[in-house]
């Protein structure tokens, strides 16, 4: 079976290097014949950018595009379409929808992003308060998202949208693809801490969506949004750095310039340099756990460490370069800047980038809940809004 | 720099994941907690029958070398019986004879030597301490044992402190200071001369004595005359860095798994404690903290095994400053999160603690270990 699949995929990548050489092909060519020789996410089936193998063989695929000179930066470059869409579109929207829509994804001729955060709902997303009211065979939506990636570049987005406040949070919700372009949406840079806007906020203002725009059924958008999800913490993936880079390669070069010989201080450098080796440790250890079939508790840690440590160490970096960690060099620049561009972030900016590491993609205090709830087996809060209509629920 | 991205692996083989198995089984049968307390309170030194029957199983030389009786395992293997001798706080001189004794004497005995004395180790008839410090136990400091030639033989003065097992072992590898700089003797425990004092010890699990010598005599066949004996104490003290670690994993695993467990089980304000967020994330943050350990700790056994001796230099140290202290954080956790009973006697609860207290001195501190990674990183 597996030899099989890889003399398919072989087969395939040396077809799709042959017949578009990525040197002399334009990048969203190559993508597109790429989509079109079902290697655009393997695990799909044939005609819609697949090939019906094990998904562990996109990395195989994805390693010698590159070492022949071909880019995969579509997966940056829409990285909310073709990490969680593809998937999304994939499980719950029709075929039509599919056929239209996947292959401009991957090809980033449509950038997407995803609508999900609101101001009232971020840890507590279920509680979202964005309506959508159906009128004949459209949807009216109103409301506000929030943390929006890539909102401004995007030709749809990935909405979730209250159709029911008369029932439990969970189940009054509905999934659709929203029209970037469409009267009424409304999409305004959200400036951050370090003066840039990577997100967006979005509004909806009367904005309709056809319903056949809808994807997975009336009542059904938790499940759909949780196969979005669930797509996220692949297309995050498990790449494990070398020994001493990220934030830690920062402290270590402000303590070369600035450190002299305070014995306090380099112990404490010392102490961050093992807890980030013993992060990346564990995600190795994780990465085999689950290659051998026998995943762990290792593999469900990282991202509460990595953002608390990653926090910590941005900080200490900063007080290792004395006076100059009060200054902020170049200034605060109000720019949005290109997702795609592979920014050498300053230690400066690093520091205040990371205050978000604790917050995004969920808050360091609920990933602690995750761990002591479905890991370590300890009971739940009890929940004061189970079983109550959204409608009844205080909302701040 | 010795910054290189090393290669780590964590591949367990099917014959390591079945040692874990018949050991962890085998321990949980010995080291009953009314077992562990019996030896810690009684004249013994460690749980005899417990180490006889490792000895059936051919656990206590494991590393130990076939040829001179052992299994001729490696440190891998090693790690996984101490990691679980550490979780149920199993009175047995693992790390004393089969990690700190068996490595010196591999490492500085003739292979005539090794012959000699190993076979009895590796059967457990025989067990091996280590006394290599001075009477204050100063990492820095020379041994506190000089030992001079006389005729054919060797005459020892001095004290030696905090020697593990030291009252209990049938053989104590002694590091002395000589003309000839340092040598390592293997002086028999009941040597005229030679007095054995019980230290007054705060992880009375883990008995320490300190041996004053007081014109020791043995022969020349006790000078360890392989290897250096400097580069021969190193390797040992090596080992048994990395040996505390796993160890330290061991304990604290075991403690966030007992003090989770009794968050599940404690009931106040009508709620599982466990259900309350103070508690639940201070666990969720042990858990994070003891599967890093494991790593640091594995990856440092697996170094060892593998005789990756650069790579060591920078393993061991970030292991022992890693695990020391998360061990201390998990058994002060635990006794917080018990409540009033983790505050008892008869709770289990103050074992780990003192076990972690004491095993983050032994062998360095987690500071002294940062110093030396700052060496070897040109920090």
């Amino acid at each position: 079976m597996a030899i099989d699949e890889r003399t398919l995929v072989t087969e395939r990548i040396e077809a799709l290097l042959a017949s578009h050489p990525p040197a002399s092909t334009p990048e969203r060519d190559f993508w597109g014949a790429q989509f079109d020789h079902g290697l655009a996410w393997v695990q799909h089936p044939e005609d819609f950018g697949g090939c019906g193998v094990s998904p562990r063989w996109q990395a195989e695929v994805d390693r010698r595009i590159v070492e022949a000179g071909g880019s995969v930066r579509n997966r940056y470059l829409n990285v909310l379409g073709i990490g969680m869409g593809a998937g999304t579109l994939m499980a719950h929207a029709d075929e039509e929808r599919q056929r239209r829509m996947l292959r401009p994804m991957f090809t980033c001729e449509e950038i997407w992003c995803q609508l999900f955060s609101e101001p009232g709902a971020g840890s507590d997303l279920a509680a979202l308060s964005t309506t959508a009211v159906k009128e004949g065979d459209t949807w009216i939506v109103n409301g506000q998202k929030v943390w929006t990636t890539l909102a401004h570049l995007a030709t749809w987005g990935l909405l979730v949208a209250r159709t029911d406040p008369d029932v439990p949070k969970h189940a009054g919700l509905t999934y659709f693809v929203v029209d970037m372009q469409a009267d009424g949406v409304d999409v305004r840079p959200l400036y951050q801490i370090t003066g840039e806007a990577e997100f967006n906020e979005v509004y909806f203002d009367d904005v309709r969506i056809d319903d056949d725009m809808r994807v997975g059924e009336v009542g059904q958008g938790w499940a759909v949004a949780m196969t979005t999800l669930m797509n996220e913490r692949v297309a995050i993936g498990s790449n494990v750095a070398p020994r001493g880079s990220g934030a830690i390669a920062h402290a270590l070069e402000a303590w070369k310039q600035h450190g002299g010989d305070d014995p306090v201080a380099r112990d404490q450098l010392v102490r961050y340099w093992v807890e980030a080796e013993a992060q990346r440790l564990t995600t190795i250890r994780a990465g085999e756990a689950r290659k051998s079939g026998t995943p762990g508790p290792e593999g469900s840690t990282g991202k509460l460490h990595w953002a608390d440590l990653n926090k910590s160490i941005t900080a200490f970096t900063i007080d290792l370069l004395g006076a100059e960690g009060m200054t902020y060099p170049g200034g605060y620049e109000f720019t949005r800047p290109d997702e795609t561009a592979n920014r050498a972030e300053s230690a400066h900016k690093a520091f205040l980038r990371a205050r978000a590491n604790s917050i995004e993609g969920g808050t360091s205090e609920i990933m602690k809940n995750i761990l002591g709830e479905r890991v370590l087996g300890l009971p739940g809060e009890p929940r004061v809004d189970k079983n109550v209509p959204w409608r009844e629920v205080p909302r701040s | 720099m010795t910054t290189a991205t090393p290669t780590a692996s964590f591949t367990v083989t099917e014959e390591q994941r079945l040692l874990r198995a018949t050991v962890r089984e085998l321990i949980a049968a010995r080291a009953t907690s009314e077992r562990v307390r019996e030896v810690m309170l009684g004249d013994e030194g460690y749980d005899r029958d417990a180490w006889a029957e490792l000895a059936q199983t051919g656990l206590t030389g494991l590393t130990v070398p076939e040829r001179f009786g052992g299994a001729g395992a490696t440190f891998a293997e090693l790690a996984i019986v101490i990691e679980e001798a550490g979780r149920r706080l199993l009175p047995v001189p693992l790390l004393s004879s089969a990690v700190l004794g068996t490595e010196a004497v591999l490492a500085a005995g003739t292979e005539q030597q090794c012959a000699a004395l190993l076979p009895a180790v590796a059967e457990g008839r025989t067990t091996l301490a280590l006394a290599h410090l001075d009477e204050r136990g100063g990492l820095t400091s020379e041994p506190g044992v000089a030992a001079r030639r006389d005729g054919e033989d060797w005459v020892l003065q001095g004290t030696a402190g905090y020697v593990v097992d030291g009252a209990s072992a049938e053989m104590v590898v002694t590091a002395a200071v000589s003309d000839e700089g340092l040598v390592l003797l293997v002086v028999p425990g009941e040597s005229a001369g030679l007095e054995r004092r019980p230290l007054d010890v705060l992880d009375l699990t883990r008995p320490m004595a300190t041996l004053v010598y007081d014109g020791v005599r043995v022969d020349d066949d006790a000078w360890l005359a392989g290897d250096d004996a400097m580069v021969a104490l190193h390797r040992a003290l090596s080992a048994g860095v990395v040996a505390v670690a796993c160890e330290q994993v061991g304990g604290a695993g075991h403690v966030l798994e007992m003090t989770t467990g009794y968050a599940r089980d404690r009931i106040q304000f009508g709620r599982a404690i466990g259900s309350f967020q103070a508690v639940k994330h201070r666990l969720a943050e042990l858990l994070v903290q003891v599967e890093s350990a494991r790593s640091v700790a594995e990856h440092a056994a697996r170094v060892l095994a593998a005789g990756d001796r650069h790579e060591l230099a920078i393993a061991a140290p970030m292991a022992k400053s890693y695990c020391s202290e998360v061990f201390e954080q998990a058994s002060a956790d635990g006794i917080q999160l018990h409540g009033g009973i983790g505050f008892t006697w008869e709770h289990d609860a103050h074992l780990y603690f003192k076990r972690a207290k004491a095993t983050k001195l032994l062998l360095g501190s987690p500071s002294h270990h940062r110093a030396l990674l700052a060496e070897v990183l040109s920090l």
